[in-house]
């Protein structure tokens, strides 16, 4: 038994404005927070594991019998994985302008009493922190063991090291990138122009008009999705398989790649807000933190004290190895300790959520140091 | 401990910045935090080793020396360290610059080619030297640039690379006044403190 098991998200209300980076504040917000494993007596075996653009608080184990699937990392998380329950206290919320309960576009807006929809204000990486930070205080946690997460979620790990040096002890940065480049960029442009030009998206305003713009939504799924598999990976998982098995001179579904995009595409629409997608592509944009320190990212590693462990994936090409060797090259100069794994994957940027040996005995033979660390501290 | 790796560790001062390349299970990386209080990051290929390296506590980064150090700036370590890998790799020549370009000092350790038991074995029997220093055979070592003391010293003076300081051991890893008159011949293994001259 490997599993956390059945697991209940709970609903933590913050009746306290939080100031965003935009500017403009919310006057108060719920986050939608699973944990598993136990804290111990001095509160030092806490880590808060960060969620990418679409995945959530739910990050292991099941909220019932009957789940066809479990949370996003149940490779990772559980008693005996590499982030092992039995020692670690593990912490994931939904983050502020999500869709799965925490204070985002679909909540209503105590001001005008309507749902926010696109009035939700644009959230950054940086205020993701800061609202993560207050909910450490509400659990009593004063300082994370770690803070680890995979793409968007590297990218929080690594402004949690930089924002609050004093209360992390190690920042876990998977398949990351210290910012996007105009490529990744473009493609974020693509996926937007794609919900935003949907005749059902009504400025943003589609719950009003009791419709979803299911269409632009399902067409930049399917184009994220393309950028998280390789070629290697979407080869060999269909190559150039037809489901007639002859072709039929039209434009239905007949590639097998075909009718698996559209089936990704069509099912995230029935569980992803559009506003909160938009949304959260601009958070990935935004994304800069070299830019707070002079666009010197050794001067922004400078502020972090925690000790990092830095991981890429050969065959991704969202956040290609490079990026995470940029990441590398500035903590070296920075003078701060970090180890790099480059894994060989064949998966592209998803390997970061799948069961590769060599990338879970990484992480693994990591967390084992870090709890020895917390033994040898309580001793 | 290895009796190189304990020779290397008297000449590091403590506190310093360290760069080890190659650095396998990161023996000496641990040794050098924990008796000179170094900063230091190791670079490995394995992965095995790698995850050797973590759970010793040591920084380790997955890079392919053959590649070069594009990643390290100039001169931003005290010391790059290189023990008995210079002989495993293809770009011996540029290495070799990488490593005096990124440390204000370079330690390299070598197992000497012209050690007289593998001129007794290669003159002799007329077979490439299977010895203790250098234990593969012909067709599976990773040892694919063998070379003796007199070649090391003579790239290093054509390079303008300073010889700060040589030590030599023989087969049980001691010194001796012998060794010290007839290196090439009577050394097992050569180790050496370099520096680049502008």
């Amino acid at each position: 038994m490997d599993s956390v098991g059945i697991v209940t998200p709970e609903k933590l209300a913050f009746e306290i404005p939080i100031t965003l980076d935009c500017g403009r504040a919310l006057p108060r917000f719920d986050l939608m927070v699973e944990t598993y494993g136990t804290l111990n007596a001095t509160a030092s075996n806490a880590v808060l594991i960060c969620h990418a653009l679409s995945s959530d608080h739910h990050a292991a184990g099941y909220h019932a019998a009957s789940d066809r699937k479990p949370g996003w990392w149940d490779v990772m998380i559980g008693p005996g994985k590499p982030i092992d329950t039995r020692q670690f206290f593990v912490v994931c919320c939904n983050n502020i302008g999500g869709c799965k309960g925490s204070t985002g576009p679909t909540s209503i807006d105590p001001e005008s009493g309507e749902r926010y929809g696109p009035d939700f204000p644009i959230v950054t990486v940086r205020d993701w922190v800061r609202s993560q930070a207050l909910l450490a205080d509400r659990l009593g946690i004063q300082r994370w063991a770690a803070v680890a997460g995979g793409s968007l979620g590297g990218m929080q790990a690594l402004q949690w090291a930089i924002d609050y040096p004093e209360r992390i002890d190690h920042a876990i940065v998977i398949a990351a990138a210290p910012r996007l480049s105009a490529q990744n960029i473009a493609f974020n442009e693509v996926a937007r122009q794609a919900i935003r030009s949907d005749p059902e998206f009504h400025e943003g305003r589609y719950y009003q008009h009791d419709t979803l713009p299911r269409r632009g939504l399902m067409l930049a799924r399917m184009l994220g999705h393309i950028t998280y598999l390789s070629d290697e990976s979407m080869g060999s998982k269909f190559g150039r398989a037809l489901r007639e098995g002859k072709l039929g001179y039209n434009f239905d579904s007949e590639f097998q790649v075909e009718s698996y995009l559209r089936y990704q595409g069509q099912s995230f629409v029935d569980r992803f807000d559009a506003n909160t997608y938009l949304l959260i592509t601009k958070t990935l944009d935004y994304f800069d933190p070299a830019a707070d320190f002079g666009h010197d990212l050794a001067a922004a590693c400078r502020q972090a004290s925690a000790r990092f462990l830095v991981v890429s994936f050969t065959s991704d090409w969202r956040f290609s190895p490079e990026r995470s060797r940029e990441i590398v090259q500035a903590l070296v100069a920075a003078d701060r300790a970090v180890t790099y794994g480059e894994i060989h994957a064949d998966q592209g940027h998803d390997s970061f959520l799948m069961p590769i040996a060599d990338y879970l005995h990484t992480v693994d033979a990591y967390f084992d140091r870090i709890h020895q660390e917390i033994e040898s501290d309580a001793r | 401990m290895r009796a190189d790796l304990a020779i290397i560790s008297d000449w590091i001062e403590p506190h310093s910045r360290v760069l080890d390349l190659g650095c396998g299970d990161g023996t000496l990386l641990a040794h050098l935090q924990s008796a000179r209080d170094v900063r230091g990051y190791g670079l490995e290929i394995d992965q095995e080793k790698i995850l050797a390296c973590i759970r010793a506590g040591v920084c380790v980064i997955h890079a392919d020396l053959e590649a070069g150090l594009r990643d390290f700036a100039d001169q931003s370590f005290d010391y790059v360290i290189m023990t008995q890998t210079l002989q495993a790799v293809q770009h011996t020549e540029r290495l070799l610059e990488e490593m005096l370009r990124v440390g204000r000092e370079g330690i390299v350790t070598f197992p000497n080619f012209g050690h007289w038991r593998c001129r007794l074995q290669l003159g002799g029997s007329g077979t490439m030297p299977v010895v203790k220093a250098l234990p593969h055979a012909w067709y599976n070592t990773p040892n694919i640039h063998l070379f003796t003391i007199h070649d090391f010293e003579e790239l290093c003076q054509r390079k303008r690379i300073e010889i700060r300081h040589r030590t030599v051991v023989d087969t049980n890893h001691r010194g001796s006044p012998q060794l010290r008159l007839l290196p090439n011949l009577l050394a097992e293994l050569a180790l050496y403190r370099l520096r680049q001259h502008p």
